[in-house]
């Protein structure tokens, strides 16, 4: 009796082992070096039977949220017609122009050193927006504002072009990212000009959408539980997801009221975000947003932004802000002696 | 007793070897497995010693300014998590400790080369770095899914780290929560850290040390409820030797609980920036 006890625990000893543990990673291994059984099995699921979104992607590219002016009403264009987009649009994205003065070329510091150079592509399916509805892929029009609204856009307004002129007051001219409160990292997911990258963990009951940009993560239950309570607000909004068949849909709310939180000038008490993750093939997955919000625009309104496995090879690293910004301090250190100097531009 | 027998028990002795001492204070536990077999760490999971206050032994004590602040911003009195009790120190970096101490609470970011001289950085809600991260007074969530990643992500300011199990090769770059190596001992998680950034602090009291800290975690469920934690701290520059915390990590039971923000940079702005401005700039 004693002897089998030792045993059987033995047997469980060595399944927890790490020698135990690698058997099955060496298997995806194999998998992931794509026999084409393996290509085109429909899996892409977890051990525990969720679709399976977990890897590092990245959502760069150079395809405008809203359609640009000169493509006309094309919503794809021909491989031609693509390159000649492709490359005006990486030429306004990089600004290494040296038209202009002095002046002109700070505002264009950063050039496409800093890029991702995954931002300078459109997408594969050469669309000319991420837009995809409306179809004109633009922005629906705007309702009237009320004026409580109109009178903090254009406190806002006037505190960017404070900052814009080198002249802020204090830390609050500007703006959530400069402050290194909210970043990319706040729903819908756009691309900007560099740190492209999330990464997605999946838990039994959960999907965590960690983006780098600032090392948040967005922890999604998929229970159905309900939302935090309406007083209890948050930057990055408080997210639900559920699937649909192979998609991930997550639904946010408890945004906090402050400037800037929610997306584009919306309001806060009646913007609503849907997005939608679902996995197309090894190496891609499409992201699709829908928001709407009856006091900002017409219509509600979608764009679909499609997400690249980047090279394991690659990584995530840590993108800390607050820790070392000098910049606020310089700005407002720079504003201070320039208005000492009687300049008000 | 067989041969056969013999070895079994050999075999066992070696893995109880392997298991920290704290977590044979708790009857034998066998944890539920993830598909691959190993511990399935997933929840929030928090401390309750008050080592963010004093690693080593601490009376309650009142915040640097009870004038406003009054019994707010005292601190608890705690019982040492450090091995043996006190943290090994070199006798110049026991005196840079207490200089750190004095200073604890004050920032001055008005040039680039001092901006981390002086003041906590949890003060000005800095990344808090491991294992700090761990004992802070706030939950943190382990993400352990089918992927060769586990996430920690934890409340205080958001910060995140990922494990990469078994990754080889050194840290590529300091950064503030450093650069985490994992793998699986039995039926704990041992991580090794590297790549952390100098500035971080280990507590309130001043504890720090040089971008040569190398931590070594081990998170070894022992029951439903509780991971026990123990992390072994080594810096040559700082300390005579490598020394040892540890505690229990309690699970949060409560219904619906999930990871809340504490984005605390904007209770820091007037601190650190306010003097730049206009209203109050030279």
């Amino acid at each position: 009796m004693n002897r089998l006890c030792i045993l059987a625990g033995l047997m469980a000893a060595l399944w927890m082992s790490p020698v135990a543990g690698q058997a099955p990673k060496s298997a995806q291994k194999a998998a992931s070096k794509g026999t084409p059984a393996a290509k085109k099995s429909p899996a892409f699921k977890t051990p525990w039977g969720d679709p399976d979104l977990q890897g590092v992607w990245n959502d760069a590219t150079s395809t405008p949220l809203q359609r640009p002016g000169g493509v006309g009403t094309k919503d794809i264009l021909g491989d031609e017609e693509a390159a000649e987009f492709q490359a005006q649009l990486a030429n306004d994205l990089t600004r290494d122009r040296r038209d202009g003065g002095p002046e002109v070329d700070v505002n264009r510091a950063y050039n496409d050193h800093w890029m991702d150079s995954r931002r300078l592509k459109i997408t594969a399916d050469h669309r000319t927006s991420l837009i995809v509805d409306p179809p004109d892929g633009r922005i629906p029009p705007a309702v009237p504002l009320s004026p409580e609204r109109q009178r903090a856009r254009a406190e806002r307004a006037a505190a960017n072009a404070r900052f814009n002129a080198g002249l802020p007051d204090n830390y609050r001219d500007m703006s959530l990212p400069v402050r290194c409160i909210i970043r990319t990292d706040s729903p819908p997911y756009l691309p900007t000009i560099y740190n492209n990258d999330f990464q997605i963990f999946q838990s039994p009951g959960y999907v965590t959408i960690a983006p780098e940009m600032i090392h948040s993560a967005r922890i999604i239950p998929l229970d159905g539980r309900p939302h935090l309570g309406k007083s209890l607000l948050q930057w990055l909004g408080d997210s639900r997801g559920h699937w649909d068949g192979d998609t991930l849909v997550v639904e946010t709310t408890n945004f906090r009221t402050d400037d800037g939180v929610t997306f584009q000038g919306s309001n806060p008490e009646t913007f609503k975000i849907t997005e939608r993750f679902t996995r197309v093939d090894a190496t891609s997955l499409n992201y699709e947003f829908t928001v709407e919000d009856p006091k900002t625009w017409t219509r509600p309104w979608t764009a679909i932004i499609p997400w690249n496995k980047i090279d394991p090879a690659e990584q995530m690293y840590e993108y800390a802000c607050h820790e070392d910004n000098y910049d606020i301090v310089h700005f407002l250190t720079g504003a201070r002696a320039r208005e000492k100097k009687g300049e008000t531009k | 007793m067989s041969k056969r027998f013999r070895t079994a028990l050999l075999a066992l002795a070696a893995i109880a070897s392997m298991s920290p001492a704290a977590a044979q204070q708790f009857p034998q536990y066998r944890p539920p497995r993830m598909a691959d077999g190993h511990p399935d760490l997933n929840g929030i999971w928090q401390a309750f010693v008050t080592a963010n206050w004093d690693l080593q032994d601490h009376e309650a004590q009142s915040g640097p300014h009870p004038e406003v602040m009054g019994a707010y911003g005292a601190g608890p009195a705690g019982q040492s998590i450090v091995e043996g009790g006190e943290i090994p120190y070199q006798p110049w970096a026991l005196e840079k400790k207490k200089q750190n101490f004095e200073k604890r609470a004050t920032a001055d970011v008005s040039s680039d080369k001092k901006w981390h001289e002086i003041g906590d950085p949890e003060f000005k809600c800095y990344m808090p770095g491991v294992p700090r991260a761990t004992y802070m007074p706030f939950p943190f969530r382990i993400v352990q899914g089918s992927s060769p990643y586990i996430l920690m992500a934890y409340e205080f300011t958001s910060a995140t780290r990922i494990i990469r199990m078994n990754w080889k090769g050194e840290a590529p770059t300091p950064s503030w929560m450093g650069w985490s190596r994992g793998r699986w001992e039995g039926d704990s998680l041992v991580v090794d850290v590297t790549g952390q950034r100098e500035e971080t602090w280990l507590d309130r009291a001043g504890d720090f040390h040089t971008e040569d800290l190398h931590v070594v975690e081990r998170y070894t469920p022992v029951s439903p409820y509780h991971l026990m934690y123990e992390a072994t701290i080594e810096d040559p520059g700082v300390y005579t030797r490598p020394w040892k915390i540890s505690f229990p990590l309690y699970r949060r039971m409560e219904k619906n609980v999930q990871l809340l923000e504490f984005k605390c940079v904007p209770f820091t702005e007037d601190l650190l920036f306010g003097r730049f401005s206009k209203e109050t700039g030279k």
